[in-house]
C-alpha cells in the first residue's frame, strides 16, 4: 500500500470515528452526515458488484480492434454515436462512467470519445430524462438535450485532439 | 437495477460456458480494479455526505435573487460544487420553478449539477489525471453557461 492510499484510509477511518462519536453524543449534524453517507453508499453497494464484473468481462472478452474501430481515432463520427448510446444506458451515471472510461481507454478508445462519453453519462441517462421532462416539461428537456449533446461533442473533439497533441497519458490505474 | 443483475448473471454464465479460465480472470480483473479505486470512492462519498448538508432553503435563496445574472452565477456555482441523485435534484428543480425562479437559472443549476463535478474530483483524477479532469470540468462549466443562456432565450427570459 503506498503512502497516498494510507493517508486516504486514515481519513476514512477518522470519518467513521467521527460518525460513531456523533451517534454516541447525539450530535445531530454528524448523524445527518452519516445518513447522507449511507444513502449514497447503499446505492453504490447495489451497483458496484455487477458493474465491475461487467467491466472485467469486457476486459477479457472484447478485442482491442473492436474498440479501436468503434471508439478509436480513425472511427470518425460513429464513436460519438456509441458514446451517446453508452451514456444513455450507463447505470449509476458519472460514478460508473469513470471505471468504464478506464476500461475503454486501455482498449484503444480515443480521448475525444472518452470525454464525450463521461460528460454525457449524466446528461442523457434515460431514466433521469424521463423524470426531468415530467417535472420541468418536455420543452425544457428537448432544448437542454438538443443543445448540450452537439456542444459536448464539439468541445470533446477539440479537447481530445489537444490532449493527443500534447502527448497526454491517462494515469495507469489498472 | 434488477435488469442490471439479470444481464450480469446471464453474461457471466455465457462467459463461463465459453471459457472457464477467462471468466475467472474477468473476476480477478474486476476485483483488482475495484480495490484500486476504493479509497478514492470512499473519500468522494464522505465529501458528498458533507456537501448534502447544503439545504434546499439555501439553494432556493441564492437562486431566487432579484438580479438574474447573480441568480445564474449562483446556480452554476452551487450546481458545480453539489451533487445529488436525480430523485432529489428534479423535485427540487420543480420547486424552484414553482417559486418563480427562471428556467434559465434552473437550467444552469441542473446542467452544472450533472456535468461539473468538483466533489467527484478524487475519483475522476485517478482515471483522467489532474490536467484531464480540470480541463473536462472547465469545458463542462462553459457548456452549462451556454445551455442555460439558450434555455433563457427560448423561454423569453433574456433579450
Amino acid at each position: 500500500m503506498n503512502k497516498k492510499t494510507k493517508i486516504s484510509y486514515i481519513f476514512i477511518i477518522l470519518f467513521f470515528i467521527f460518525s460513531v462519536s456523533a451517534f454516541l453524543v447525539h450530535f445531530d449534524f454528524g448523524v445527518k452526515i452519516w445518513n447522507n453517507f449511507m444513502m449514497f453508499a447503499i446505492e453504490m453497494i447495489k451497483i458496484i458488484p455487477p458493474a465491475f464484473v461487467l467491466i472485467g468481462l469486457f476486459d477479457v472478452w472484447v478485442k482491442r480492434e473492436t474498440i479501436e474501430k468503434n471508439f478509436g481515432k480513425s472511427s470518425g463520427m460513429i464513436k460519438y454515436l456509441w458514446a451517446i448510446l453508452l451514456a444513455a444506458t450507463t447505470v449509476g451515471g458519472t460514478f460508473m462512467a469513470f471505471p468504464i472510461l478506464n476500461a475503454l481507454y486501455h482498449k484503444g478508445a480515443h480521448y475525444s470519445s472518452l470525454i464525450a462519453y463521461v460528460t454525457m453519462a449524466s446528461l442523457v441517462r434515460i431514466p433521469m430524462t424521463v423524470i426531468e421532462s415530467s417535472t420541468l416539461g418536455i420543452k425544457f428537456t428537448l432544448i437542454r438535450m438538443g443543445v448540450s449533446i452537439p456542444v459536448v461533442i464539439i468541445f470533446s473533439m477539440f479537447l481530445g485532439s489537444y490532449l493527443e497533441k500534447s502527448d497526454y497519458k491517462l494515469p495507469d490505474l489498472k | 437495477m434488477t435488469g442490471l443483475y439479470i444481464f450480469t448473471i446471464i453474461s457471466v454464465l455465457i462467459s463461463f460456458l465459453m471459457d472457464r479460465k477467462k471468466t475467472i480472470l474477468a473476476f480477478k480483473v474486476a476485483l483488482k480494479k475495484f480495490v484500486a479505486i476504493l479509497p478514492s470512492f470512499l473519500k468522494m462519498l464522505i465529501y458528498i455526505s458533507f456537501i448534502l448538508m447544503i439545504s434546499d432553503q439555501l439553494i432556493i435563496k441564492y437562486l431566487g435573487q432579484e438580479n438574474s445574472i447573480l441568480g445564474l452565477v449562483s446556480s452554476l456555482i452551487l450546481g458545480s460544487i453539489t451533487i445529488m441523485p436525480g430523485f432529489i435534484a428534479y423535485p427540487l428543480a420543480g420547486i424552484l420553478v414553482e417559486k418563480g425562479i427562471s428556467y434559465m437559472v434552473v437550467a444552469g443549476f441542473v446542467t452544472s449539477l450533472m456535468m461539473v463535478g468538483v466533489i467527484t474530483y478524487p475519483v475522476e483524477k485517478e482515471y483522467l489525471g489532474v490536467k484531464g479532469t480540470l480541463m473536462r470540468n472547465g469545458m463542462s462549466f462553459i457548456i452549462s453557461i451556454i445551455v442555460a443562456l439558450i434555455i433563457g432565450i427560448s423561454y423569453g427570459e433574456v433579450f
